[in-house]
C-alpha cells in the first residue's frame, strides 16, 4: 500500500510522473504550506515497484506490503 | 483518518526528515539513493562519516544523518575528507559536494584527491548553476546560457567533470542522472566498498535556478523528463559519432580500476618501513 504524508510533501508532481501505472494525481485540497499534495486514485492496479518512494524529495511517500 | 507510517529510511535521521529544499530538488532523491546503498549494503551508520561543503549540496548530510557529519567551508570538503580518512582510516568517509564545490573552488583539491586515490567516496550533486545564491554562471553551466550573471549567454564551455576526474587518475568514476535513481543506488554502493577514489557525478535538476535558464522554471517533472530522454549509456554511446552525442547526457560507470595502490595503505606501508629502519 502507497502511504501519503501530505504534510510533508511539497507538491513537486515528480511521484506521478514516474508512476507506470499512472494511478497517482492531485487531489483538489491543499495541505498546510498550501499546495495540492498526491493521492492514490485506483489502488487495485498499484504493483509496488516503490518508483513513487524512491523518486520522492522530501521522503513523503512510503511504499508498504500490507501484512493482512 | 489515515494511518501514519513512519519512511523506512526514518532510522538513519536525528530526528524528524524535514529537508528544507525547494520543491522537486533532486537533493532528497540523492539522499535516498545514499542511504538506500547503505541499507542494500547493511553496514553500520556509525562507521560513516560525510563531509559536506557550502552549497545545497551540503545540506544532504547535515545536520540530519544520525552520524557524524562535518560542514566544512567552501570547496574544502575533500581537504577536511583527507584529513579524517587518514586520522581514522576505519572508517567510510562520504563527500557530498555540488558543482561550484567540486569545479570551482575546490578544482584543486578535487584533481589532487583523485592522483593520491585516497579512499573516499566523493558524490558529486551537479545542478549546473550557482543555486543557492542566485543563479549564477558556474563552471559546469553549459555554453551559451543566460544566466543572472550572463544575461547575453555563457560564452565558456563547460567542464566535464567526470572526465576530468578520469585523467587525473580516480579510480572509480561513474554519472548518472537524478532520473536513474536505481542505477545511481547500486553506483554509490558499489562505490562505498571500491578501495579508492570513487567519483559519482548526479546530474541533478534545480527546478527554481536552472529551470529558470532553460524555460521550465519550477516544474521538474519536465526537467527529470528531459534527462530521461537526453541520457544515453557510455556502451551505447561509444558507438555512435561525437556529433549523434554532443546534446546527450552519456551516463554509466565510465570506469573501475582495483590496481591502483591507495594512499591510506601507503601511508601504513611507508610507517612501517621508517619503524623498521629506525630500529635497524
Amino acid at each position: 500500500m502507497v502511504y501519503i504524508d501530505k504534510e510533508a510533501c511539497k507538491g513537486c508532481g515528480i511521484c506521478i510522473s514516474v508512476c507506470p501505472k499512472n494511478i497517482l494525481a492531485f487531489t483538489k485540497d491543499l495541505n498546510q504550506k498550501g499546495v495540492p499534495y498526491p493521492k492514490m486514485i485506483d489502488e487495485d492496479k498499484c504493483t509496488l515497484c516503490e518508483n513513487c518512494m524512491i523518486y520522492c524529495p522530501d521522503f513523503a511517500v512510503v511504499v508498504k506490503k500490507d501484512d493482512k | 483518518m489515515e494511518k501514519k507510517i513512519n519512511h523506512p529510511l526514518q532510522k538513519y535521521f536525528r530526528g524528524p526528515i524535514n529537508y528544507t529544499t525547494c520543491p522537486g530538488c533532486g537533493n532528497g532523491i540523492i539522499s535516498q539513493a545514499i542511504l538506500w546503498a547503505i541499507e542494500d549494503l547493511a553496514m553500520d551508520f556509525d562507521k560513516f562519516a560525510f563531509v559536506s561543503g557550502i552549497g545545497c549540496s551540503g545540506w544532504i548530510p547535515s545536520p540530519s544523518y544520525n552520524t557524524d557529519v562535518l560542514h566544512v567551508t567552501h570547496g574544502r570538503s575533500i581537504a577536511f575528507a583527507t584529513g579524517l580518512k587518514l586520522a581514522t582510516p576505519n572508517i567510510k568517509v562520504i563527500v557530498t559536494a555540488g558543482d561550484g564545490d567540486t569545479s570551482a573552488i575546490g578544482g584543486n583539491h578535487f584533481i589532487h584527491a583523485c592522483r593520491r586515490n585516497i579512499d573516499l567516496t566523493m558524490i558529486c550533486v551537479n545542478n549546473q548553476i550557482y543555486g543557492m545564491t542566485g543563479g549564477q554562471v558556474a563552471p559546469s553551466t553549459p555554453y551559451h546560457s543566460k544566466t543572472t550573471t550572463t544575461p547575453y549567454g555563457s560564452i565558456e564551455r563547460p567542464f566535464d567533470l567526470s572526465q576530468v576526474a578520469i585523467s587525473a587518475g580516480a579510480t572509480m568514476v561513474a554519472r548518472w542522472t537524478t532520473f536513474q535513481a536505481r542505477q545511481l543506488r547500486k553506483s554509490i554502493a558499489k562505490a562505498i566498498l571500491h578501495n579508492g577514489f570513487s567519483f559519482i557525478e548526479i546530474i541533478s535538476q534545480c527546478p527554481v535556478q536552472y529551470g529558470k535558464v532553460i524555460g521550465k522554471r519550477n516544474n521538474a517533472v519536465d526537467m527529470l523528463m528531459d534527462y530521461k530522454n537526453r541520457s544515453i549509456n557510455v556502451r551505447k554511446a561509444k558507438k555512435l559519432s561525437p556529433d549523434e552525442v554532443k546534446d546527450k547526457i552519456v551516463v554509466g560507470e565510465f570506469i573501475e580500476d582495483k590496481q591502483v595502490p591507495e594512499l591510506t595503505q601507503e601511508v601504513k606501508r611507508l610507517r612501517k618501513e621508517a619503524v623498521s629502519r629506525c630500529q635497524k
